[in-house]
């Protein structure tokens, strides 16, 4: 079990028109939600590159949460349609990383729905909470460090007895 | 990914700002002052009660001439509110104003959290990556790009009327868009308006004619917008005229055709007395109209429906031909700077709360129904009579009918209790019956509304404070008999009591169009919740939209009285007006670029622009962004598999160290 006073980073990218306006309409409504999420804010959810939601977990992330403006609703009229397409993907890829669904979410959240944000950001931590950390810069070091170990092997067998050690690649 | 050294020598200048309360009531300011001052780059880091205001925008001046500040980073509130106050501060101390970033510690943070010691670490992750974005920032222009002079304003109610006059006045051409056959809206059905009980009439009706005879002012009623394409500055938009069967240049309103309908009786309900009323097929509105063209219904039309008819109508006109009964719908496009959305509101559907009997018993009818039975031009001539044709004896008034109702619409309607002690008056005034009226709150704000609440109580109206349970016409006692029952708990004497009156009144409430959602759409905006058009911000920009050049005015923001709807008009106009006489509108300059040398030419951009603002230059086999068509969405950035598109302000190497800054701080 992970410990308990452990608490989850979500990083989110919210689009300016919708998502991000519901969540300042959140604030101006005094509604109350979980201080577990760091909102980046974009144009249009189009503008999410997968490279950002893998970037984003690579670093420590426990979850990303992508918020755009609900399907035909977008500022740029099909911005969003875009990013549907592209999540789709990468939930398959992530998938096959062994990242689970819960902690990469796309929501639909327009500029009235302050409340919203509140239901889907505490239901997300929720969820996180439950599935633990995920911790991939600690994973990326135990992986760094096998990979290494594994190099010396490879290079320590090769090199000939007594011969220098080669300097290893970091 | 982009050096930032090549960037120059960076000294970022950070300051959070207290907000009064707002933020350091939850984020310990100083704290987060000191976190980001040992950061690197960070050249001054403060706190301070009020950065946008002028002593606080000082500062950042100040540092930049003292300090040789060349990156500002401000942890305050939404970017959506101050990011252009602090750019112009950035600007007005000599350096360009997108070396400049926002961090939102108040809507974000400050006001959503409750522990203050999490609110602080939210705080310093949100600065500590924008100090790490704000070193990739570059100088960038803001382009200019022309406004069209013309504004089309949609919806011919009072503020429509008056932010077209308000424009034309002021020289510009105006297209009006109404889609009744006349304008006037809801005010052209009213008697008198309060608190002043002048004849709603006499100050609408010239304002109307007024808008006829404007030479600046295009009006095209029985019409509705169908397409709106563009921008600020350049939109097309597209009406549909709907067929009315006259030709509009050549009807003089003489009505001589409507007297000769082969229908001799008027037999189909009249939508202008909200059906107390009958009218023929061929018929004109009212007849204050504008304009003074009457109109052929289609559905009950003899001629158009079956085609076997004298044509009693044509022959009427004689020389005149006006009657054009194989008209078609006209498609018209214009070209408009600014738009101003004027589309008023519906009122609630009182057969939605059944147990106030409207629809059951005939003598409940809603306050617009009394409106037009009070007015002398209504379909009583003004005589306050019951369906029977008696003069009422006594009157009850139920107010909130679909406002403040958990069950209905939460909101108030703030017109109806005035709207109903205008009517209590004027029912005493027509006939002397006895008024009850039964409310929640009597809601009497405004100039005048608190002396004509006096008024109404030295009057002799009866005030009963309670919700109405039921209306029944079940009678317990003698006196109930054949009368209608009002129940209800009177909540300052703490019984429950039964009133027998003879006509019962429902206030109704006014709710959001029912096409509300489709026209937000059609414009590029959006509603809140209740489904009334979002206004860019509730206090600074009451008028304004997300959507730049498109503004509201009046009941399609919410609900509101003339006074209001006629302000909002005014102010609407004026906000059309300072970019018209400005004549261009400064684009952020947020749009996509190609740095060739990575360009493939795969193409995979090009179908992704819904602005087709990418094309692809055959000879180079390279894509091409044009500037000037591009929105700034960043979605073909995110799509170039060679990494070829970047977004200026979102550059990629701008959202991963905002990425890495987020999650730096543990």
């Amino acid at each position: 079990m992970h410990d308990p006073n452990w608490q989850p980073r979500i990083v989110a990218f919210f689009c300016n028109w919708c998502t991000y306006t519901a969540a300042d309409l959140a604030g101006v409504s005094r509604i109350k939600y979980a201080p577990n999420i760091r909102v980046i804010r974009l144009m249009c959810s189009g503008r999410v590159d997968p490279q950002f939601i893998l970037t984003a977990l690579a670093q420590g992330a426990d979850g990303v949460l992508i918020g755009g403006c609900h399907i035909g609703d977008c500022h740029y009229s099909e911005g969003n349609l875009k990013t549907l397409r592209r999540f789709e993907l990468l939930r398959r890829m992530l998938r096959d990383m062994g990242i689970e669904e819960q902690r990469v979410r796309l929501e639909w959240i327009s500029a009235s729905e302050g409340d919203k944000v509140r239901s889907v950001v505490d239901d997300m931590v929720g969820q996180l909470r439950a599935l633990g950390p995920l911790g991939m810069p600690r994973r990326f070091e135990e992986w760094d460090r096998e990979l290494n170990v594994l190099e010396a092997e490879v290079n320590g067998a090769q090199a000939p007895a007594g011969a220098k050690p080669e300097a290893v690649h970091a | 990914m982009h050096d930032p050294s090549n960037n120059g020598d960076v000294r970022i200048g950070f300051y959070i700002c207290h907000c009064g309360h707002n933020i350091a009531g939850m984020v310990d300011c100083p704290a987060v002052a000191q976190y980001v001052g040992r950061l690197p780059g960070v050249a001054v880091s403060r706190d301070y009660k009020y950065m946008c205001s002028d002593p606080g925008q000082a500062l950042i001046g100040q540092d930049i001439r003292d300090h040789g500040i060349n990156r500002v980073v401000v942890a305050s509130c939404s970017p959506l509110l101050h990011e252009h106050t602090f750019r112009n501060a950035v600007e007005a101390a000599g350096l360009n104003p997108f070396f400049f970033q926002m961090v939102n510690i108040r809507e974000h943070d400050s006001w959503v959290h409750t522990d203050r010691a999490e609110a602080t670490e939210k705080a310093k992750a949100l600065a500590h990556a924008a100090i790490r974005r704000v070193r990739f920032h570059r100088a960038l222009q803001t382009t200019k790009v022309p406004i069209h002079p013309d504004v089309l304003v949609v919806g011919g109610g009072i503020a429509g009327i008056h932010a077209a006059l308000t424009l034309a006045n002021g020289g510009k051409n105006v297209y009006l868009v109404e889609r009744e056959p006349s304008i006037g809206g809801h005010m052209a059905k009213f008697d008198k308006t309060f608190p002043t009980l002048d004849c709603a009439a006499c100050i609408l009706t010239p304002k109307m004619s007024a808008v006829r005879a404007h030479e600046n002012i295009t009006l095209w009623t029985y019409s509705e917008v169908v397409k709106v394409e563009g921008y600020v500055g350049n939109y097309t938009v597209t009406v549909r005229r709907k067929p009315r069967y006259i030709n509009e240049e050549l009807c003089v309103g003489c009505q001589e055709c409507i007297k000769a309908c082969i229908y001799k009786e008027a037999k189909f309900p009249d939508e202008f007395n909200v059906g107390l009323s009958k009218r023929k097929p061929i018929y004109i509105p009212f007849p204050q109209a504008v304009p003074q063209v009457v109109v052929i219904d289609p559905e009950r039309c003899l001629q158009i429906k079956t085609g076997k008819c004298k044509r009693t109508c044509i022959e009427a006109c004689a020389d005149r031909q006006a009657i054009d009964l194989t008209q078609k719908e006209q498609i018209v496009q214009v070209k408009v700077g600014n738009i101003i959305l004027a589309t008023g509101f519906k009122l609630f559907d009182a057969k939605r709360i059944p147990q106030y009997g409207y629809g059951r018993y005939p003598n409940v009818v809603t306050s617009l129904e009394l409106e037009r039975l009070v007015t002398s031009s209504g379909p009583t001539g003004g005589e306050v009579v019951l369906r029977d044709g008696r003069a009422p004896k006594s009157v009850g008034f139920i107010l909130c009918v679909g406002s403040r109702d958990f069950k209905t619409n939460r909101w108030c309607s703030r017109t109806c209790c005035m709207h109903s002690m205008k009517l209590a008056q004027l029912v005493r005034e027509h006939t002397g019956a006895d008024v009850t009226i039964f409310y929640l709150d009597i809601r009497a704000p405004g100039k005048g509304c608190e002396e004509f609440y006096d008024k109404s109580l030295k009057d002799g109206i009866q005030f009963v404070r309670g919700r109405v349970a039921e209306v029944t016409d079940w009678a317990l006692t003698p006196e109930e008999e054949g009368k209608l029952v009002i129940r209800a708990e009177d909540t300052l004497a703490g019984v429950v009591r039964r009133i027998p009156v003879d006509m019962i009144v429902l206030a109704v409430g006014m709710e959001a169009q029912a096409d509300a959602q489709q026209v937000r759409r059609l414009f590029n905006m959006s509603c809140g919740t209740e489904g009334w058009f979002l206004e860019k911000h509730p206090k600074l920009a009451p008028v304004s939209t997300f959507t730049d050049g498109v503004f509201i005015a009046g009941c399609c923001q919410g609900p509101k009285d003339i006074p209001d709807s006629i302000a909002q008009a005014g102010a609407a106009a004026a906000e059309a007006m300072a970019l018209i006489d400005r004549g261009y509108i400064e684009q952020e300059p947020n749009t996509a670029y190609i740095s060739e040398e990575d360009c493939s030419g795969c193409k995979s951009c090009v179908p992704l622009c819904p602005y087709k603002a990418i094309g692809f230059d055959e000879a180079r086999q390279k894509a091409v962004v044009n500037a000037a068509l591009c929105k700034g969405c960043g979605t073909c950035v995110a799509a170039c598999p060679s990494g070829s598109i970047h977004q200026h302000l979102f550059e990629d190497d701008e959202i991963f160290s905002e990425i890495e800054g987020v999650l730096a701080h543990a």
